[in-house]
């Protein structure tokens, strides 16, 4: 196949960007879309010219790293898949492919296709936590916990932070991160005992970010690899009116 | 030089509760005024780091990724093991570490591989405790499953994705530390060289890879948990950005380097498809509970599998090895399923694959059955492959997985360098010759939760040094080598891409120094690795500048560092003229083919002393002592 890409080229956080055409040649069905990005790299570094900068670590849609918007969509046309899983067989000869970062205000991009995320960790280290030391822990089938809450309590904690949601909403809210993160936790006995602080000390901390608030339409939940429901979002909103209207904690 | 691990004495079973009294402790209030230096969030790092923030120590804990969460940890699947005797099926302490020394291949180290079959009970409670969501039964309590041919079900897990889990909660952990001020966190940094003040380990020197900035920073220890060295084959399961350039530094700063030769290979991972293939996916052992191992028995038959009749397939596991069948361990399945492709019998477009076929599981158990068992797994073949494994056999063919060997450390998983202590894959502790399924995680988290927050208190206490900052001359020193060494590298300007020499490197370890090694292959690849070494230097292209966001540099750092490790990789396995656990010397292999061990001349650990690039390092030898698990042959006929 040959493909035609425009990709976001942009030197630094400061610089200007701007879409620049390549050419992809020789690509095979069988190659992820990341390998397509390295083998036109691996081009552009035998030339001498800098390489399109992104992110990816593990490439088998567990890290969260990779991190591009394909043709308008956070992660590609595959549902329920990261970039990096997504293979060329999905496209056909001769097709446009437009590439571009997240785009946030709170994942200012460092350079071309790469951002900085850490808000997501600034977000977990107000509270996306149990408080329990190493050593005081007690036998791991003291406290029994049923099945189907430990299934849901997965569901959430399937999240990978990558940050889809956001790139996906009109108003940039890291919600559903957020509340898959207060879901896993406020689901299972171990997180209920800080629920009401957790829940208010990551709004804030999001709020404080620059993330946007949540308004329901859904996008984050279509493009999230992990398939998250925005059902956490709901449960997100109940911890935190049940928070506001604690007594304590 | 004959290396001492420091065992302390006594009855195996009381080693590591008398070594903890006996240690000295750091007086709480005194604790802030240490700096600990973590590199790594893995399972090991950040376990590391959390627990001594803990503590109340002062720490400081780098990644190269952009966040703590993304380390490769993060991709594990099967679970992780722990001597809970939770199904009454009769595990103990005692089997898990017989079990572990047994898997090892007896070259691994009694005392430490005991003393993590202790703490594997303390793991899941600490785990649990955090709110990792392992599967449970319906009466709530904890569910297990066997693992990896264990004949107990030891196993916790939380579905495919029990890494991902234990590696948020240590992370989640970590970042608690951070709110706290007592873990300072540097994301996309990495370490490019060990500073040593008096012989002691006293700082690294990180780049900045978003500015370029090479940034120095002082402690009064230093920990490496950086993972392992699989990528120097170029294709492997590890993450793309994984390497050995900080324990390499570490090794150049005279850090000793066991067992490098000790890697396993995985037998069930998707084939490669192209020179464009730029990792390996694996596929869980698991799926080898039901599906059928299996090549034509004709060489060159080219006929789709549904077309070839049973009696012209070739189920050659269960033909060799009738009581164990698809379930011998990692490395005999992985060793056969290269034999069958050498006999030109292997199958898919490059004939480098066999098949893995669900036909007579579907027909005993129904599709429903399998379904529910490996649906995720079924799914993630047909993204990657664009087959369907319901109607077609799977192809699979093995790649590197993980490596056992890393940097030499002692009981308290200090290196040969006093103050750099090495955590979880990038030391070689206690895994010996062959790594068991689910026994990665645990290991790093019991190095990270319960065995470095007391040794490293040890070390501290009975460490008088005077403080020193990064304006200190061998801090200058590391700063200058280090830029020196990007100034050079991008000043090449040559021809080849640095994937292109990459990709050429992985092919000759894949060929010479991969599942199956002989003397004559290893000196091939002694030859091969400083040719290619010399023309990278001279003709590898790496473009842009230093003082940005730089992928190529990054990368042309990490795989100059394997053009001389993987020399180091070569030399210890023809060093080690015996087979045993993942690494098999066809000189070395009983009458029907399995590997032979030779106790008598190889029952030690082999640690490299560097003394520069292309000059023989020096060899120095722990020798091995088994009291409690007598070394017999592994047999799975």
């Amino acid at each position: 196949m040959r493909l035609n890409l425009k990709i976001w080229r942009q030197a630094g956080p400061t610089a200007a960007g701007r879409l620049v055409d390549y050419t992809a040649d020789n690509v095979s069905p069988d190659m992820s879309f990341l390998e397509m990005l390295d083998v036109v790299n691996e081009g552009l570094v035998k030339r001498g010219e800098d390489a399109i900068a992104f992110d990816s670590d593990c490439r088998e849609g567990i890290c969260g790293m990779c991190s591009l918007v394909v043709n308008g969509i956070a992660h590609g046309p595959d549902r329920g898949t990261t970039v990096c899983q997504l293979h060329m067989r999905r496209f056909k000869d001769g097709d446009t492919i437009t590439v571009e970062p997240w785009r946030a205000r709170a994942f200012p991009v460092v350079k071309d296709l790469v951002i900085d995320r850490s808000a997501f960790d600034r977000i977990v280290a107000a509270g996306g936590y149990v408080s329990c030391n190493v050593g005081g822990a007690p036998d791991g089938n003291a406290i029994p916990i049923a099945k189907d809450v430990v299934e849901t309590a997965m569901d959430s904690a399937a999240c990978i932070g990558c940050g889809a949601c956001v790139a996906a909403c009109k108003n940039a809210s890291a919600h559903l991160f957020m509340s898959a993160k207060i879901s896993h936790l406020s689901l299972l006995p171990q997180g209920k005992i800080e629920r009401h602080s957790r829940v208010i000390a990551m709004i804030n901390q999001a709020d404080a970010e620059g993330f946007g608030s949540c308004s329901n339409e859904g996008e984050c939940e279509a493009v999230c690899p992990k398939e998250i429901p925005i059902s956490n979002i709901a449960r997100m909103t109940r911890e935190y009116m049940r928070a506001l209207w604690a007594p304590i904690g | 030089m004959t290396l001492d691990g420091r065992i302390p004495a006594g009855p195996i079973a009381q080693k590591w509760d008398r070594h903890k009294f006996e240690m000295k402790l750091v007086n709480p209030a005194n604790k802030r005024k240490y700096t600990i230096i973590v590199a790594g969030t893995g399972l090991a790092g950040a376990s590391a780091a959390a627990s001594l923030g803990e503590l109340g120590y002062h720490v400081l804990n780098f990644c190269i990724q952009d966040s703590p969460r993304r380390a490769h940890s993060i991709a594990a699947q099967g679970g992780i093991n722990a001597a809970k005797n939770y199904q009454n099926d009769g595990d103990s302490v005692y089997r898990l570490f017989y079990d572990t020394i047994k898997g090892g291949d007896y070259r691994s180290r009694e005392a430490n591989v005991y003393r993590l079959a202790q703490l594997s009970v303390n793991i899941i409670d600490q785990c649990v405790a955090q709110g990792v969501p392992f599967a449970r039964e319906y009466g709530g309590l904890l569910d297990n499953r066997s693992f990896g041919g264990a004949q107990v079900s030891r196993t916790f897990y939380a579905r495919g994705q029990t890494g991902q889990q234990l590696l948020l909660g240590a992370y989640q952990s970590l970042m608690r530390q951070v709110n706290l001020g007592n873990v300072h966190e540097f994301a996309r940094r990495e370490m490019l060289d060990l500073v040593l003040v008096d012989g002691k380990a006293r700082g690294i020197v990180c780049r900045n890879l978003m500015t370029g900035a090479i940034e120095r920073y002082a402690g009064d220890a230093v920990i490496l948990a950086t993972g392992g060295y699989g990528t120097v084959y170029y294709l492997s399961t590890n993450a793309v950005n994984s390497n050995v350039t900080a324990a390499w530094r570490a090794h150049k700063r005279g850090a000793f380097f066991a067992n490098p030769c000790f890697t396993q290979i995985h037998p069930t991972c998707i084939p490669v498809t192209g020179d464009h293939q730029s990792k390996l996916t694996l596929m869980s052992e698991s799926l080898r509970n039901d599906g059928r191992v299996w090549v034509p028995k004709q060489k060159g038959d080219k006929r789709p599998p549904q077309q070839i009749p049973d009696e012209e397939r070739d189920y050659y596991l269960e033909r060799k090895y009738p009581s164990f069948g698809n379930l011998v361990p990692r490395d005999v399945a992985s060793r056969n399923a290269k034999q069958v492709c050498d006999d030109e019998r292997g199958v898919g477009e490059s004939g480098l694959a066999v098949y893995l076929d669900f036909r007579d599981a579907i027909q005993r158990l129904g599709v429903e059955t399998i379904r529910e068992k490996y649906g995720n797994l079924f799914h993630m073949y047909k993204k990657i492959t664009d087959e369907d494994a319901y109607k077609v056999p799977m192809r699979i063919y093995p790649a590197i997985h993980y490596t056992m060997g890393g940097l030499w450390v002692d009981y308290n998983l200090m290196s040969n360098l006093p103050g750099l202590h090495v955590l979880g894959e990038a030391n070689f502790s206690d895994h010996g010759a062959n790594r068991l399924g689910a026994s990665a995680l645990m290991q790093g988290l019991a190095d990270g939760y319960f065995v470095i927050p007391y040794t490293i208190g040890d070390y501290l206490a009975n460490t008088t040094q005077p403080k020193v900052t990064t304006d200190h001359d061998a801090f200058r020193q590391s700063a200058d080598a280090v830029q020196k060494n990007i100034d050079t590298l991008l000043s090449i300007k040559g021809k080849r891409s640095i994937r292109e020499i990459h990709r050429e490197l992985g092919r000759i370890m894949w060929d010479y120094v991969g599942m199956s090694r002989n003397e004559a292959g290893l000196r091939t690849a002694l030859a091969e690795i400083p040719r290619l070494r010399d023309e990278f230097w001279h003709n590898v292209s790496v473009p842009g500048t230093p003082d940005n966001l730089n992928q190529s540099l990054e990368y042309a750092g990490r795989v100059a560092d394997y053009l001389e490790f993987a020399e180091l990789l070569a030399l210890d396995a023809l060093h080690r003229r015996e087979s045993c656990g993942g690494h098999f010397r066809e000189e070395s292999q009983t009458p029907d083919g399995e590997a032979l061990r030779d106790d008598e001349h190889y029952s030690y650990v082999a640690a490299w002393e560097f003394a520069g690039v292309g000059t023989k390092p020096e060899l120095h030898k722990e020798p091995l002592h088994f009291e409690e698990a007598h070394p017999t042959q592994r047999s799975y006929k």
